[in-house]
């Protein structure tokens, strides 16, 4: 039978159309590969973007694309308005290589960050582990930069080995350092970088002659899967952050780091010399000195836990839980 | 380009072919999460869409079983079984299953069903049990579109099986997850490259097997134009 000339009409459309559609296709995926090399082009946009926000006399305080460091942008802002500062907030800017941008183009004034991660941030070399020198090697590593920190909080969220309180009391576990005896029969979960990364399984055999029977990657960035990996003992072992509720709710037993394997991640201000008014830095420096690393659980709770409040919402009940009546 | 390069340096690396972390072993192990996976889907699937098929009952039921089913995350899956059942094999090869069931049904069910009424009045008007109109007539007749169903289950779940890297197991998703932990996007091209050629090869094995089944004189009528 020969094909009616509708169906005709049809096969030559189909066989214009399929080049056509192939070169579609075609350069849907260059263009999706361009944009993933590219990788100073989202923070040109995110810049310029931010840059034609801001007011002159207000401060802006931003704040990276994940929850905790919205949560503590949101607590920078109710301390400054509490301190009479006029405020404008730029939650989730993105990744360190673009809040940093803003803060240098002046686009945002002052953004949270953590010490260890912005030092290897400013100088990739850098070899300082503990709080003290950390602090110690930061401002001059972003001198050059045109970036300043305020004082530190005692708030911290970094990586650390973590037990079940049943694992802890079985072999007597407060530190890494009592772990070396019983490594080898214990079976460690984390993410799967931690294979790789020199505070890894390498990190640990080096300074704490650890070597785990062996690692099981699980890759929820030490979310609700790697918890129960413990809870069910599939491991004995997990590297967790140390802000993750799961850490108070099914009490788990973080394990010191006497010889920082784990470099230290205090939560501090990150800024530019000279950018912010006297009242505020003092405002920030006072504020820091109250911030803990079990605030920053319950906060992560309130936002990322069942609640899912909003981070202004749940900074809002912190600051007045803290004396800062004019917060908001 | 360069990326191309380091992928191309990774796949021709002899570190990479042996050990417990090479490439043989990984492939091995995609290949067993990929047989086991279709094996339970098989086991499930091909006799219900036999049976609805074949009573022509239930067919509405059928699709919008598939079609659901095909609408299912299966990383969320995966993550959700996971919890349930702790971490091991079974979570993530459910997962897969549940991926790997709607083509498998659509296949055998629609295969089964469109045989002509004619020719299955014929064979029970010969006296065929309802067993015999299924062995000899239904299934030789449906076998094209049922293997049709097969092989595109089979790509899927061979594609797909890479996400079981997302917890603690094997197979060559293990280079793309661990790939991307450390932003080694040359590992990632490897792990997809392989990925790519092993599901072309499986695709071609499977076509084969689809020509060699197929009855001769259904052969003969698929090439009319």
């Amino acid at each position: 039978m020969t094909p009616s000339p509708s169906t005709q009409r049809t096969r030559v459309a189909h066989r214009v159309l399929r080049p056509a559609a192939w070169a579609a296709v075609t350069a849907t995926a260059v263009f999706a590969l361009t944009a993933c090399g590219g990788g100073s082009d989202p923070l040109a946009e995110n810049s310029g973007d931010a840059a034609s926000g801001g007011s002159s006399d207000a401060v802006t305080v931003g704040s990276a694309d994940f929850p905790e460091s919205q949560v503590i942008a949101e607590l920078y802002a109710g301390v400054l308005r509490d301190a009479g500062v006029t405020v404008e907030t730029k939650p989730g800017i993105g990744a360190r290589e673009a809040y940093v941008g803003a803060v240098k183009d002046g686009s945002v004034d002052v953004v949270p960050d953590y010490s260890g991660n912005l030092l290897l941030f400013a100088d990739k070399d850098a070899t300082a582990a503990s709080a003290e020198d950390i602090m110690k090697a930061l401002p001059s590593a972003l001198e050059g930069q045109q970036l300043s920190v305020l004082d530190p909080s005692r708030a911290e969220n970094k990586d650390a080995l973590v037990v079940t309180q049943a694992t802890a009391e079985k072999y007597g576990l407060t530190s890494i350092e009592d772990l070396s005896s019983v490594c080898g029969d214990l079976v460690m979960a984390g993410p799967p970088e931690f294979q790789e990364r020199a505070y890894g399984v390498d990190g640990l055999k080096q300074k704490y002659d650890c070597s785990f029977k062996s690692f099981q990657p699980i890759n929820d960035g030490g979310g609700p899967l790697t918890v129960q990996a413990l809870t069910q003992d599939d491991a004995q072992v997990a590297d967790i952050f140390t802000t993750t509720p799961a850490i108070q709710d099914q009490h788990l037993t973080v394990l010191e780091d006497p010889k920082n394997n784990f470099i230290a991640q205090q939560v501090l201000p990150l800024t530019a010399p000279d950018r912010l008014p006297q009242n505020a830095v003092d405002a920030l420096n006072e504020f820091s000195t109250k911030l803990t690393t079990q605030d920053l659980i319950d906060l992560n709770r309130k936002v990322s836990g069942d609640q899912q409040q909003n981070p202004a919402d749940a900074a809002k009940q912190w600051l007045s839980d803290h004396g800062y009546e004019k917060a908001s | 380009m360069n990326l191309f390069s380091e992928a191309a340096q990774f796949l021709t690396d002899p570190a990479n072919w042996s050990g417990a972390t090479g490439i043989p072993q990984r492939l091995l192990e995609h290949v067993g999460y990929s047989v086991l996976t279709m094996g339970i889907a098989l086991a499930i699937a091909v006799p219900l869409g036999l049976w609805v098929g074949h009573t022509r009952r239930g067919g509405g039921m059928i699709v919008g079983l598939a079609g659901a089913l095909r609408s299912l995350p299966t990383l969320g899956l995966l993550t959700l079984f996971t919890l349930l059942m702790g971490l091991g094999l079974m979570p993530p090869i459910l997962a897969l299953v549940l991926l790997a069931i709607p083509p498998i049904l659509s296949g055998t069910y629609s295969g089964v069903a469109a045989v002509s009424p004619a020719l299955v009045d014929a064979a029970r008007s010969m006296g065929m049990t309802e067993g015999q109109v299924l062995t000899r007539v239904e299934i030789p007749v449906a076998l094209p579109v049922i293997l049709g169903g097969i092989r595109n289950a089979a790509l899927q779940v061979l594609a797909t099986v890479t996400i079981v890297a997302y917890i603690n197991l094997g197979g060559l998703g293990r280079y793309l997850i661990d790939g991307l932990a450390v932003r080694d996007y040359a590992r990632m091209l490897a792990s997809v490259v392989l990925v790519a050629v092993l599901a072309l090869a499986a695709d071609a094995v499977l076509a084969l097997v689809q020509r060699l089944v197929t009855s001769p004189g259904l052969r003969l009528a698929g090439d009319r134009p």
